[in-house]
């Protein structure tokens, strides 16, 4: 196992516990499962079991006592097979043998309650960390006792998986990127993701777990990354013809070398505005790293609304309309053709040439329209309320209410269909 | 299952069934076929949920209430639950072995079934017509897909009506053709349960949103 | 003119769909054509049509029907492997810029054909061959309770398997994953035959599957031998019963859900598609509710196959059999209340994932209760090491750590980092493999010489269970190495040269995955080649305790002629301890079924049905579907569908079975 590995499972093991009561079990886990996986992981960069962003080893950590836990009871069932299978072989004729024994209750209850009480212990941790490590929810820590410090401002990060390639927005700073993703070491990371066509998801396993990124949707996923290095990023789920090429590079920098990096970005002579980027978004394998020295307002809220063609409607407007009941007959006809690339999409052969629903008003105007009404809040993403569980620090102020109140109505929306079926 | 266990002596017990018992013919297919509608049954919950999720989805184009027509769906409703007392009314008689009546109550059954079938098709070429396609909105395609199937089942369920009744008219109410009536019967009362279904949720519910 | 009259008649079909730029394909079809060639013409010069056409294509014999569907499952395990070694060869040499020998159009039809070869064509017909060969003799019934729909069944899922095999020479496959998740699958992104091949082929074999699953439980409810209450069922009946109503409750699911699908892709409608209000997510929860009581659908008959062995071989009773069938039908209702954790990176909430989580980490408690029922059914037993008991050990070893790594995935923090990993690979192989095949391969051993009369040859056997036991780990183990390595499936290529190692060694293991495969053909052969079979006279080789081997081996037609009566849960041990006589005089005529070729016309204008709407012949779609409907009615006019078979004719075999077992003794 290389010294980087070791390193990062000795910290994990010294510090890692901390949304679990701090038992000896946890340790002799540790201990137990480094020296199992060792031999496995000799030599070969395992990075899930050495990560190198706090959310990442505390998954890490779970994998472990998880494990751990369950070989509780899978050792010994192991080992009374092979135990029970050599003693009463049939050639063993010294073995007892009660052809008619077949139930005891006392060994039935040992039966269905060992069982339960590893999955009571698991399943407790499975409450507790699923949380806490909800990928929703906002970093209340960098790393074992080092909560974020106060005034902290998170990047923030709007990453659309297209085909093939990964495009990330740094809304604070104006720029955007393809298929490479440049953050400081030790600032919490908070991600918008979502796509062009076809569902993917989103992967740095040295950061923290996947999420999906689905069209006209928006997930969220909040990481931070701890050593400085360069990670792997991987589109995690089958996208179609270009998908093995689709990986970009991952980069934890020092702060001083990611203001140098955002002012090389700024100085590229590339602009993302809504006609670069439906030519960027069509469909290309391989793609190297792209800069864009600056990003048209609203561009992520429009991809995300489905609408970064001007005349089409945005979902958010759709769904606004609908929510009153639609637009009645006049609605039927406001279409307009879908076009792909200069020419007529796929279509169905007994479907219709394929169309969209037309813009009826701008996209600034539907923002407005939107800022007009109520601001909902997305409901705390904290609804522990246990002792010693402190609820994260207050959400970070964003600038913009109504692009809040859109995306908390889309992830409502979506978590809401999902929850109904 | 034809006789319950010999009650035997613990000494002698009987192991085989040396007289044998009649094996009713058809004894499991009420039930092989009851459990085939709970099946069917599952599609159509399919597509109720489907309808619960895309029901509000109007594309920014017409909803329930721009749309539904609802004394014509009363009639086309009051026709199918007409058609199942007049299928009870067929079954009977056939009970009491009457199969001129059986056959004349099955005909109305049917009947009554195209009525609703076609007021049903009737509704679905004045949307059409109107631009209301299936393709306008999820709405619009969870609709006329939980319509359609049931309309489906409808068309089905008449087919096999025909069928049946000729196989009446040719055989007479043979047992084999008296379990084909009970199955249809199922079959026919199921739709109607269903249908009332679609007619809270699709319709009344719709127009209330 | 013509140009137009000739896509009326062919649809899309065109010269330009045959594959013939991929020389792989090519070859494939050569040998596959060879192969086709020779086993016709070799039924055409024995003369054998009329006897498969007679004895087995039309006919109505559960027993017959179970053997079919077993012949179809191994055939399409061979192409299904086929696929897997292929991937494994790209998968070992796609490195260091390297593009392997497959292009991305035939590597990801690749992967999507297998998991569909394997679940639907493969782990399906063999695990309801066993249901229907097997859950009429153990209940004493003399056929299921509907035989001609049985034929009709078993020929639906062979039309499916007989699409999925078209796409490989006309058209293509989907490339879209096993699961064929929209957008991608929507006609905008998939426009070829593909999809349209998976849906339609899933759509009818999944006729056939909803169909059986009917029958099956009509028969276990209805037509079990007299005294066999519930909690007298046989463990594999009860496993049985079970696997067919999780069937019924969730097949129609899928079909619903496929049919909408298809409507999206041939009307244009918006289930799936995102800009008219449709929702892609629908999909992926819909089909994962299928999804997952089908993996249940598969294991639990295994496991009924490994309560069976573990007594059989450990003479003994089964160790609590009333846990055992409350664990399974425990199993059978939580199996709907876990899609879920299928997709916990959806972003659905802490809360929605860590009740997904924990209801997934409950049906554990169950199975694991299973675990200790079959080690304590071997306490204090007279293990005897035939081959089904050799696989039970295997499984029992193999499976306990797949459930360990499938309850892994279970905790949804974990799943972040291990979803969609080779790790998610490596899980569900060991306890597909681990189980259900292994499953299959004991009851393959154990029920044989049921089937055929003779046992299996224990040579070949073992060589096969080593090796395929050995070949699993060595092809799995780098899996859930590369999963911790953060590398995940469905990757063509790869830029890490450290990957390489456990690649090929993935490799080896599916070569010698392939050699068990090979062992086993052998040992098939071998047995039935064999001029000195172990013969069994007595229709109870293994001295077993349920009633398949109260009968002989192999079964007469009409499987009992007298019904058995039952007293005990181990219905013939307690015969045999109980000194049961066989009545060998007062035989009756036996009421029987009667073959129909209706199922498998029905069935091969389904197939003409699925090609033709794949294709776009629209005349042919109307034609064949009238054509169904005509069919099924005609069928319906058929009135004569029973005889009686003679008592002399039940005299006769019954008393050759009198000597052959007085010779025994």
């Amino acid at each position: 196992m290389s010294d980087g590995a070791v390193r990062s499972m000795r910290v994990g093991r010294k510090e890692s516990a901390v949304f679990l009561p701090r038992a000896a079990m946890s340790r002799f886990a540790k201990f137990l499962s480094v020296s199992l996986l060792a031999p496995f992981l000799a030599g070969c960069n395992a990075v899930v079991m050495a990560p190198a962003g706090d959310i990442a080893v505390q998954q890490r950590d779970l994998i472990i006592i998880a494990t751990v836990l369950m070989l509780l009871i899978i050792i010994p069932v192991m080992v009374l097979v092979v135990l029970f299978a050599r003693k009463y072989r049939a050639s063993n004729t010294e073995a007892e043998y009660e052809p008619d024994w077949h139930h005891s209750t006392r060994l039935e209850l040992v039966i269905w309650s060992a069982p339960l009480a590893i999955i009571i212990c698991l399943g407790a941790v499975t409450w507790v960390s699923t949380h806490l490590l909800d990928p929703y929810r906002e970093l209340g820590r960098l790393g074992p006792d080092r909560p974020v410090p106060a005034n902290t401002e998170p990047l923030e990060v709007e990453v659309v998986a297209l085909d093939w390639k990964w495009m990330f927005i740094y809304p604070q700073y104006d720029i955007a990127t393809v298929n490479e993703l440049v953050v400081p070491v030790d600032r919490p990371i908070s991600f918008r993701l979502t796509a062009s066509t076809v569902m993917n998801s989103f992967y740095i396993p040295a950061m923290a777990g996947m999420i999906y990124a689905m069209p006209g949707m928006q997930t969220r996923l909040h990481g931070v990354i701890n050593n400085p290095g360069e990670y792997k990023g991987i589109a995690a789920h089958y996208s179609g013809h270009g998908f093995s090429g689709m990986h970009f590079v991952t980069k934890g920098v020092s702060d001083a070398e990611f203001d140098t990096w955002v002012g090389d970005v700024k100085g590229s002579p590339d602009m993302l505005n809504r006609q670069r980027y439906l030519e960027v978004e069509k469909p290309s394998e391989h793609v190297p790293v792209m800069h864009f020295a600056g990003v048209e307002s609203g561009l992520y809220t429009a991809i995300v609304n489905m609408c970064v063609e001007l005349d089409k409607m945005c979902m958010s407007e759709m769904m606004s309309i609908d929510e009153q009941g639609g637009l009645g007959h006049a609605g039927i006809d406001n279409l307009a053709p879908a076009l792909y690339g200069g020419g007529e999409r796929n279509r169905s052969p007994f479907g219709p040439q394929k169309t969209y629903v037309a813009a009826i008003c701008s996209t600034d105007e539907a923002i407005a329209m939107t800022a007009k009404l109520p601001a909902i809040h997305a409901p705390n993403s904290a609804p522990l309320l246990g002792r010693g569980i402190a609820r994260p620090e207050a959400v970070a102020q964003s600038n913009a209410p109504a692009l809040d109140w859109l995306a908390g109505k889309l992830a409502f929306n979506q978590n809401t269909s999902t929850d109904a079926l | 299952m034809s006789s319950p266990a010999n009650t035997t002596t613990a000494d002698a017990p009987e192991f085989y069934e040396i007289v044998a018992h009649d094996h009713p013919a058809h004894a499991s297919t009420q039930i092989g076929f009851w459990i085939y509608l709970m099946s069917d049954c599952l599609i159509f919950a399919s597509l109720f949920a489907i309808y619960g999720v895309l029901g509000g989805s109007f594309a920014a184009g017409p909803s329930p209430e721009h749309l539904f027509n609802l004394p014509l769906v009363a009639v086309s409703t009051t026709a199918l639950l007409l058609s199942s007392i007049t299928y009870g009314f067929a079954m009977l008689d056939m009970d009491e072995g009457k199969q001129k009546s059986t056959l004349i109550w099955l005909s109305i059954t049917g009947l009554l079934g195209a009525v609703f079938l076609g007021l049903t098709l009737y509704e679905f070429y004045h949307m059409i017509q109107e631009g209301a396609v299936p393709q306008r909105s999820a709405f619009l395609s969870a609709f006329f897909v939980l319509v359609g199937t049931h309309a489906l089942h409808v068309t089905f369920g008449i087919l096999w009506l025909i069928t049946l009744v000729a196989q009446i008219s040719m055989k007479g109410l043979i047992p084999a053709n008296k379990i084909r009536v009970q199955c249809l019967s199922m079959f026919w009362h199921f739709l109607d349960v269903i249908w009332i279904g679609v007619f809270t949720v699709v319709y009344l519910m719709g127009m209330l949103r | 003119m013509t140009n137009e009259f000739w896509s009326f008649i062919f649809g899309r079909l065109t010269w330009d769909v045959l594959p013939l730029h991929e020389p792989i394909v090519v070859v494939t079809f050569i040998v596959v054509a060879i192969a086709g060639l020779a086993v016709v013409g070799a039924i055409t010069y024995f003369k054998l049509w009329g006897y498969l056409w007679k004895e087995w294509f039309t006919s109505v014999d559960h027993k017959k029907v179970g053997i079919m569907y077993m012949v179809l499952g191994l055939v399409m395990l061979l192409r299904g492997f086929a696929d897997a070694l292929m991937m494994r060869l790209q998968q070992a040499i796609a490195f260091n810029g390297s593009e392997g020998y497959l292009n991305a159009h035939h590597y990801d039809q690749l992967f999507s054909v297998h998991g569909v070869i394997m679940i639907f064509f493969v782990a399906m017909p063999l695990i309801t061959g066993f249901m229907n060969y097997i859950v009429p003799l153990q209940i004493g019934a003399r056929d299921v309770s509907f035989p001609f729909l049985n034929n009709f069944s078993f020929w639906m899922t062979a039309s499916g398997a007989v699409l999925v095999m078209a796409s490989l020479f006309i058209g293509e496959f989907a490339q879209t994953g096993w699961l064929a998740f929209p957008p991608l699958s929507g006609i905008e992104h998939s426009p070829a035959s593909g999809v349209d091949y998976y849906i339609w082929a899933l759509q009818i074999a999944g006729v056939g599957t909803t169909l059986s699953g009917v029958n099956l439980i009509a028969t276990i409810i209805k037509m079990r031998a007299p005294g066999m209450t519930l909690m007298k069922m046989p463990v594999f009946t009860w496993t049985s019963l079970c696997t067919n109503v999780l069937i019924v409750a969730s097949f129609p699911i899928l079909t619903a859900v496929l049919t909408l699908l298809a409507l999206d892709r041939y009307v244009g409608t918006n289930f799936f598609t995102s800009d008219f209000g449709g929702n892609p997510m629908m999909y992926v929860n819909l089909i994962w509710i299928w999804g997952h009581p089908e993996v249940y659908i598969l294991i639990l008959p295994a496991f009924g196959i490994f309560s069976e062995v573990a007594s059989t071989f450990s003479g003994k009773r089964l160790f609590g059999y009333t846990s055992m069938v409350y664990a399974t039908v425990v199993i059978t209702v939580l199996s709907y209340l876990v899609w879920l954790h299928h997709f916990f990176t959806m972003g659905s909430g802490a809360s929605v994932n860590s009740f997904f989580g924990i209801t997934t980490m409950i049906i554990s408690i169950p199975t694991g209760a299973k675990i200790f029922n079959w080690l304590f059914t071997m306490y204090k037993g007279r293990i005897r090491f035939e081959l089904p008991m050799m696989w039970l050990i295997a499984f029992m070893l193999t499976f306990t750590i797949g459930g360990m790594t499938g309850v892994l995935l279970a905790v949804p923090p974990a799943d972040f980092v291990l979803h969609n990993s080779l790790f998610l690979v490596a899980h569900f192989h060991n306890v597909i493999i681990g189980g259900v095949l292994f499953g299959i391969f004991a009851g393959i051993n154990y029920w044989w010489p049921k089937a055929f009369g003779y046992k299996l040859n224990q040579f070949w056997g073992k060589i096969s269970f080593w090796l395929w036991n050995v070949g699993f780990w060595l092809a799995f183990g780098p899996l859930y190495v590369l999963g911790l390595m953060g590398v995940t499936r469905r990757l063509r290529t790869f830029d890490d040269p450290s990957l390489q190692i456990w690649f090929i060694i993935a490799g080896i293991g599916a070569l010698v995955i392939a050699g068990g495969i090979g062992a086993m053909i052998i040992q098939f052969t071998v047995s039935i080649m064999s001029k000195n079979k172990e013969w069994d006279t007595t229709g109870d080789p293994w001295n077993g305790r349920t009633l398949e081997w109260a009968t002989s081996s192999p079964p007469p037609q009409y499987n009992f002629a007298f019904t058995p009566i039952i007293h005990d849960g181990d219905a013939w041990a307690d015969m045999k301890a109980r000194n049961a006589q066989r009545p060998v005089t007062g035989y009756m005529d036996i009421h029987m079924p009667r073959n129909t070729g209706t199922g498998i016309i029905l069935a091969g204008l389904s197939v003409v049905l699925g090609f033709a709407l794949i294709w776009y012949m629209w005349w042919l779609v109307i034609l064949s579907f009238v054509a169904i409907i005509g069919a099924a009615i005609m069928h319906t006019f058929n009135y004569d569908r029973d005889y009686y078979i003679p008592i002399e004719a039940v005299a006769e075999v019954e008393d050759e079975r009198t000597r052959l077992l007085s010779g025994a003794r």
